[in-house]
C-alpha cells in the first residue's frame, strides 16, 4: 500500500472562492492509501513547496497528489519539489480543480463535490504510479534553415556566428528571396540590394554555412536533436564547383524568349541563366523546360563556349541525407493571384500591375532600367492610381482573397507614391485606402510625408471598377469623406495584392508535423511568449511563414529564432519524456496496427526468439518502440487489439482506476 | 433612436438577412454602383443608416427606386455585407403599406415603347408593387 499525501491549494480565491478546500482536504483523509491531507493558500509558493517536502519526510510519503491548477501550469514545479524531497518526480499527480472546476462552476456545493471527485481520481491513479526515468538523446550540432530569403539568411548568419554549422536549402537557383526583387525599403528608402547583397556575400563566404540552392527538402524523419532530412538537389545541368559565373553561356544561348521570373515575366531571359547579377551562388542554371539540347538533343552551344567545362547535360537530381539538431522554417510569402479580381481588369490590361511588379519597373536592374514606363506602350504614365487592400481583409471572397490584413501594403504603397512624386513631379498620384495602418518606428511620419511633402492624393474609399478604354484606364471609386463617386482616367493602376504563405509551406508542415492555421501560416508555440518556436520540438519559425511582416520585423524574428536554435545546439544531451509507449512482447500478436497508426515512426517490428514451455524455441514477430522517437501520444495503445501496448505513466489500468474513482 | 425606428430596423434586418456591423467602411459598394449619381443615399450610406436606425429617412428617399438591383455591390463587397439586399428590404417595407404601390397596371400603357423589352416592364411591376 502506498503512503499518499494530498495537498489542496486555494490559489487565493481562484479555487477557494468556489470550492470548499477544507472539505476537500478532509474528504481525502478517508481515501485508501492517503496518510496525510492538508490545504494551503498558495501551494506553488516557496512556503507551499517546503510544506510538501516536510510532509514527505515526516509521513514517509511515496506518492503526492496536488489539487491545484492545470498540470500545464505547475506540474513541472511540483515534480521538482518531489525530486528535492527525494521522491521520483513521476510519483506526483495533479488534480486540476481550477480550470476544470472552480473557474467553470459558480456554486460552492457543486464545485466542492466535483473537486473531491477529481482528487479521488488522482489518488487512484497515483496509487498505481511507478517511478520513471527519462532517457537521454544526443544533439547533432548542426542546423537546417529552409528558405534563403532575408529571414533564412539572417537566421543562418546568426547561428553560424555562434560557431554552429548551418545549411540553407533554397528552391530557387539563388538565395535572396523577395527582398532581392525590391527597389527601395521603407521607411529610410535605402536600396534593398545595397543592404541585402552584402549579407548574401557574407553567407557565401562563411565557412560554417553551406548553401543548397535549387534544392528542396523531400523528407524529414527523427525528432528534436536528431532530424534526418533528405534534400533533393535538382539537376541544374551546370557543375556548381566548376562554373565561374562568367555568363558566356547565357550570352550564346539561342533560346532568348523565356519569361524572366525574377522580373515577374515583364522581360525575357535565356534558357541558361543567372537570375541576377548579384546572385549567390553565382552559377548558371539550365531551364530544362526551354533548353533545346535537353528537349531535342540539338544545340550544345553553351557547352562549347564554357571555358570551365561546367555544362553537364546528363546531370540527374541528387538526393542528400543529412542529420540536424534543429530546423528553422523560413519559407516566406508570395503575392496572391490577381486573375480572379475581374473588377480591377488585371487580366485585361497590361497597365494594371501589382506592387511587386512596380518594384521591378522602378528598379535600375529591372526591365526598364529604372525608368517608370507603363508596360503596354512604354510611355511615361502621368496619372497613377494605387488601390490598397486588394484581396486583403476580404472575408466574403475566400476563393480569391484573404481574411487577414497583409500588414506591409500601407507602407510600401506610401513608399511607391512618394518615390514616383519625387522622381516624376508631373505625375498625379492617387491612393485609395480603407484605413492607413502605419504602426512602427517612423512609419506614420513616413506616410504623412507622402501626403504633406510630396502631395500624394490619399482618398478614403475603395475602387469599384477599372475599365480599359482606348489606352486609358477608367477608374471608378468612391470618396467617402466627400460622399461622391470619383472617375479618374489613369495611365497606370497599381494593386496592393494580399500576401500568402509560399505553396511549399503546407507539404513541409506535414513532413515536420508542425501545425499551421487555416491560412497556411505556421502556428507558433505561444502567440505571445513563444513566438519563434513551433509547437513541434526542434522546429523554429523565421519570417513571413509565421504571418505577414516587414523587413525590420523579419530580421528581428530571424535573430530570435537563431538564439533559440543556439540555445538548443549548446546542449550536449536532451532529456526525453519517459511517458512513452511500451509493448508487452508476450501479448503482442505482430499485427502491425500500431506501426501504421504511429505518427512519429517510432514503432518497428522485429523477429524474436521465444522459449516455449516445452523447451523448444519459436520465432515470433513483435513490436518494438524507439523510446527516443516516441512522443507519448497514445495512438498505439488505443489501436492495439491484443492489449500489448501500454503508455508509461498513463497505463490502461491507471486510466481505468481514475474512471472507477470518478464513477464510484 | 425612436421606438418606431427600432422596430423598423429590426424588420429590415430580418427581411434582408444583412448584418450591417460586418461593414468595414471601405466604400467599394458606392465605388462600383452604376446608379450612384441618381441616388440621394448611396449604397454605403444605406448600410450605415440602417445600422444607426435612420430607416424613416431611407423610406422617404427616391433612392430606393433608383437602385438597379444589379447586385454589383453584393458581388464586390469584401465583407459580404450585401447592401442591395438592404435597399430591396426598405423598398418592400414601403410598397407593402396600403396605397404605396410605386407602379400600377394603369401606368403601363404610357410606358410601352418598342425599344423597351416587355420583360423590363414585367420586372418593374414585380419590383415596384405588391
Amino acid at each position: 500500500m502506498k503512503r499518499i499525501g494530498v495537498f489542496v491549494c486555494h490559489c487565493g480565491t481562484n479555487i477557494a472562492g468556489t470550492v470548499d478546500v477544507k472539505a476537500v482536504a478532509e474528504a481525502m483523509k478517508h481515501e485508501p492509501g492517503v496518510v496525510f491531507s492538508t490545504d494551503y493558500q498558495y501551494m506553488c509558493s516557496q512556503a507551499g513547496q517546503e510544506m510538501i517536502k516536510a510532509a514527505v519526510k515526516e509521513h514517509r510519503l511515496d506518492g503526492i497528489v496536488v489539487c491545484s491548477c492545470s498540470p500545464r501550469m505547475h506540474e513541472a514545479t511540483f515534480r521538482k519539489t518531489a525530486a528535492a524531497a527525494g521522491l521520483n518526480s513521476y510519483m506526483v499527480e495533479i488534480a486540476n480543480i481550477r480550470e476544470q472546476c472552480s473557474w467553470v462552476h459558480k456554486e460552492m456545493p457543486i464545485g466542492t463535490e466535483k473537486a473531491i471527485i477529481l482528487a479521488k481520481a488522482a489518488v487512484a491513479k497515483v496509487s498505481l504510479n511507478a517511478p520513471l526515468t527519462p532517457g537521454e538523446s544526443p544533439v547533432t550540432k548542426r542546423a537546417l534553415v529552409i528558405g534563403g530569403g532575408i529571414a533564412g539568411i539572417q537566421t543562418a548568419l546568426d547561428i553560424a556566428d555562434a560557431g554552429f554549422p548551418v545549411d540553407i536549402v533554397e528552391t530557387k537557383p539563388t538565395i535572396g528571396g523577395k527582398m532581392a526583387q525590391l527597389d527601395k525599403t521603407f521607411p529610410t528608402l535605402d536600396c534593398a540590394a545595397c543592404i541585402l547583397t552584402p549579407k548574401m556575400v557574407d553567407v557565401a563566404q562563411n565557412e560554417k554555412i553551406r548553401i543548397f540552392s535549387y534544392s528542396e527538402v523531400t523528407d524529414v524523419k527523427g525528432f528534436v536533436g536528431n532530424f534526418d532530412v533528405t534534400i533533393k538537389r535538382k539537376a541544374r545541368y551546370v557543375n556548381e564547383t566548376l562554373c565561374t559565373g562568367c555568363g558566356a553561356c547565357t550570352e550564346k544561348c539561342p533560346m532568348k524568349k523565356v519569361p524572366n521570373e525574377f522580373n515577374l515575366g515583364m522581360d525575357n531571359r535565356h534558357a541558361v541563366y543567372i537570375p541576377f547579377a548579384q546572385a549567390v551562388p553565382k552559377v548558371a542554371t539550365i531551364d530544362p523546360n526551354h533548353c533545346l539540347m535537353l528537349k531535342s538533343g540539338k544545340c550544345g552551344l553553351c557547352s562549347k563556349v564554357c571555358g570551365a567545362g561546367a555544362i553537364d547535360y546528363k546531370a540527374k537530381d541528387e538526393f542528400l541525407e543529412e542529420r540536424y539538431g534543429a530546423i528553422v522554417v523560413a519559407t516566406g510569402f508570395n503575392p496572391i493571384s490577381m486573375e480572379k479580381f475581374d473588377e480591377f481588369a488585371y487580366a485585361q490590361s497590361k497597365d494594371v500591375i501589382t506592387s511587386l511588379e512596380l518594384e521591378r519597373l522602378m528598379n535600375a536592374a529591372g526591365p526598364t532600367g529604372g525608368t517608370l514606363l507603363r508596360p503596354s506602350d512604354h510611355q511615361h504614365p502621368h496619372t497613377i492610381v494605387f488601390v490598397q487592400c486588394v484581396g486583403s481583409r476580404c472575408e466574403a471572397c475566400a476563393e480569391k482573397g484573404k481574411e487577414y490584413c497583409s500588414k506591409i501594403c500601407c507602407m510600401y504603397t506610401a513608399k511607391h507614391a512618394m518615390l514616383i512624386r519625387d522622381k516624376y513631379p508631373d505625375t498625379d498620384v492617387y491612393v485609395f485606402y480603407i484605413d492607413v495602418r502605419t504602426p512602427g518606428k517612423n512609419f506614420d511620419e513616413f506616410y504623412r510625408r507622402a501626403v504633406e511633402e510630396y502631395g500624394v492624393h490619399y482618398i478614403k474609399g475603395m475602387v469599384g471598377k477599372v475599365t480599359p478604354e482606348n489606352g486609358v484606364l477608367k477608374v471608378q471609386g468612391s470618396d467617402l469623406i466627400d460622399n461622391r463617386q470619383l472617375h479618374i482616367d489613369a495611365d497606370l493602376v497599381v494593386l496592393a495584392a494580399a500576401i500568402e504563405p509560399d505553396k511549399s509551406a503546407r507539404p513541409l508542415a506535414t513532413m515536420l508535423t508542425a501545425s499551421m492555421d487555416t491560412n497556411d501560416f505556421f502556428t507558433e508555440a505561444h502567440p505571445k511568449l513563444r513566438p519563434v518556436e513551433s509547437p513541434t520540438a526542434g522546429v523554429f519559425l523565421s519570417g513571413t511563414c509565421q504571418g505577414p511582416k516587414d523587413i525590420p520585423e523579419t530580421v528581428s524574428q530571424a535573430g530570435a529564432a537563431a538564439s533559440k536554435v543556439i540555445g538548443l545546439l549548446c546542449k550536449d544531451k536532451l532529456l526525453g519524456n519517459p511517458c512513452v509507449a511500451h509493448s508487452d512482447e508476450m501479448m503482442c500478436n505482430g499485427c502491425s496496427t500500431c506501426e501504421k497508426v504511429c505518427p512519429y515512426g517510432a514503432i518497428t517490428y522485429e523477429d524474436k526468439e521465444f522459449r516455449m514451455p516445452d523447451r523448444t524455441t519459436k520465432v515470433r514477430r513483435v513490436a518494438k518502440v524507439n523510446e527516443a522517437v516516441c512522443q507519448g501520444c497514445g495512438a498505439c495503445t488505443v489501436a492495439c487489439m491484443s492489449g500489448a501496448m501500454d503508455l508509461k505513466g498513463f497505463m490502461n489500468k491507471q486510466i481505468m482506476a481514475e474512471v472507477d474513482a470518478i464513477c464510484k | 433612436m425612436s421606438q418606431k425606428n427600432d422596430r423598423a430596423k429590426e424588420q429590415i434586418l430580418k427581411m434582408s438577412g444583412v448584418n450591417p456591423l460586418k461593414c468595414m467602411r471601405c466604400g467599394k459598394c458606392s465605388g462600383t454602383c452604376p446608379s450612384y449619381d441618381e441616388m440621394e443615399y448611396h449604397p454605403h450610406q444605406f448600410v450605415y443608416m440602417v445600422e444607426t436606425g435612420e430607416i424613416d429617412k431611407l423610406m422617404q428617399s427616391p433612392s430606393i427606386y433608383k437602385c438597379l438591383s444589379c447586385f454589383a455591390c453584393v458581388d464586390r463587397c469584401p465583407r459580404g455585407v450585401e447592401p442591395a439586399k438592404l435597399v430591396e428590404a426598405v423598398r418592400l417595407t414601403v410598397i407593402r403599406q396600403k396605397g404605396m404601390n410605386h407602379m400600377t397596371a394603369d401606368s403601363i400603357p404610357a410606358l410601352l415603347d418598342d425599344d423597351l423589352p416587355q420583360q423590363a416592364i414585367v420586372s418593374a411591376m414585380r419590383k415596384y408593387s405588391k
